[in-house]
């Protein structure tokens, strides 16, 4: 049995969970959050969870695999069996497997591969919690994760998903927009070159609607980018010199 | 014509920087490798501290692997033993090779000669870049003073990026330490450091110094913090 179509947007315009529609839902990163990894983030949107841990550039074993010219980017977005309402199987779906592919291109355009011939660099996503925007989620983390690990970067790439529900676009959607809205468009961005890394798009939007949509992600995405600087910075910022 | 440069530089000496970050613009000497161009304008690729002088940019790496440099002395902990040749991890993205032709220096026979005599796995070795590029691996050599196995001390490991600071400007912060507590301190660039000291205690707070700077290398003062702190805890211990 399908559960009713909830009311997505209030009588007063706003959101079903009281944002308005070009608002982001409330973020925190953190940088530096796992000593056995080279780099690492946690990201949160909202009840979104993930972890992003980045080791290398290493040695690439089996040798056949690697690149003569530039390192190869491994990237594994997975998610824990606890992330969902009903448990998860913990095996790599379809779904992941796929979005393994499409977020390793969305970093790979920012990595200065070329500096690394012959080695690897293995990124791991790891979703905690999933209320929708998750892959976004997972590239913003696992960029903070790439610049902690010291891996040079063209930029920062961020990461935000705009829908359609009820015929309004809006910004950053969760699980239940995503469920019974009528669109859903993750975009992830080099925001300071001003590059889209990418783009994908679920549902159907008018030519116009799209402009219209790739702009509030831009909107977002900048916001996030601030974001993100503000984290990297943090790390450094908090270890004070001891008094003595 | 004028010999002026046209230039604009957005970041202050010292500043932290991130990946994205625009420097400058127009003409600009760059030497580090984590400084990129597009257009007119200088992007950091790095977490790092900006050097500015005049139009001249550097960056100092905050994070990150240590990426090996023909000449660099490092510490490779020996992990494998080829037929001619031993295999040293030196915390790169790279192993290195030391072939047994260079450590005994004459010619040699793997039927007769057992490499096992001269390093086994496990051993630390003090050795010097010979050759390195982007279609090989590093090869290690030993001709040079003061080079070859590592058989007294401790090896204390610290991020390859917070190298410099132990080193210090002209050495200050080495100078520093080997003053202080009287130890043999050989610094490697690939972040493992040889100590050699005459008393325990000594050791110990040799090694929490390393620490400390290790942990607060981006901060301004650190000689002077460190020094204090390496007398305070000698103090403390009783001993001079």
């Amino acid at each position: 049995m399908k559960k009713e179509k909830p009311k997505l947007i209030r009588e007063d315009g706003l959101r079903h969970d009281g944002r308005r529609p070009d608002e982001l839902r409330p973020i925190r990163m953190e940088v530096g959050v796992l000593s056995n990894a080279n780099g690492s983030a946690l990201v949160e949107y909202g009840k979104t969870k993930v972890i992003a841990a980045v080791y290398g550039p290493r040695e690439l074993h089996p040798r056949h695999i690697s690149l003569p010219d530039r390192a190869v980017i491994r990237c594994r977005y997975h998610m824990a069996p606890f992330s969902t309402e009903e448990r998860k199987n913990p095996a790599p779906s379809r779904r992941e497997i796929e979005l393994s592919k499409v977020i390793r291109e969305a970093l790979e355009a920012a990595v200065f591969t070329e500096l690394y011939p012959r080695a690897t660099i293995d990124v791991f996503i790891e979703v905690l919690q999933a209320d929708g925007g998750t892959r976004t989620t997972g590239i913003t983390a696992a960029a903070l994760a790439l610049a902690d690990a010291g891996i040079p970067l063209r930029d920062l790439v961020a990461g935000v998903a705009v829908g359609k529900v009820d015929g309004v676009l809006v910004l950053d959607i969760d699980q239940l927009e995503d469920e019974y809205g009528e669109a859903d468009m993750p975009v992830a961005m080099m925001p300071s070159l001003g590059k889209i890394t990418l783009l994908q798009l679920n549902g159907v939007l008018t030519p116009e609607e799209f402009r219209e949509a790739l702009k509030l992600a831009e909107k977002g995405i900048k916001e996030i980018y601030r974001m993100q600087r503000e984290a990297l910075k943090k790390k450094y910022v908090e270890i004070k010199p001891e008094e003595t | 014509m004028s010999n002026e440069k046209e230039y604009k530089v957005y970041v202050e000496n010292r500043q932290l920087v991130i990946p994205g970050e625009v420097l400058a613009e127009g003409d600009i000497e760059v030497t580090s490798p984590f400084i990129y161009r597009l257009g007119n304008r200088w992007y950091s690729s790095i977490i790092g501290l900006v050097d500015v002088q005049d139009n001249k940019l550097n960056i100092i790496p905050l994070e990150g692997y240590y990426f090996p440099k023909v000449g660099d002395l490092v510490i490779g902990l020996v992990i494998d033993i080829g037929i001619t040749n031993w295999i040293v991890d030196i915390r790169a993205p790279y192993k290195a090779l030391m072939n047994a032709s260079d450590v005994l220096n004459r010619q040699f026979n793997p039927i007769q000669d057992d490499l096992r005599r001269y390093f086994d796995v496990g051993d630390y070795v003090l050795a010097k870049i010979a050759l390195f590029d982007r279609v090989h691996n590093p090869v290690l050599t030993l001709k040079d003073k003061g080079l070859g196995k590592i058989v007294s001390g401790k090896i204390v490991e610290i991020a390859p990026s917070r190298v410099p600071r132990v080193i210090g400007k002209r050495r200050s912060m080495l100078n520093m330490l080997i003053e202080e507590t009287g130890c043999d301190i050989v610094v490697a660039q690939n972040g493992r450091i040889w100590i050699n000291c005459k008393d325990e205690q000594l050791e110990d707070i040799l090694i929490l110094a390393l620490k400390k700077i290790e942990l607060e290398a981006h901060t301004t003062g650190l000689t002077d913090r460190v020094r204090n702190f390496i007398r305070e805890e000698k103090s403390r211990r009783g001993i001079e």
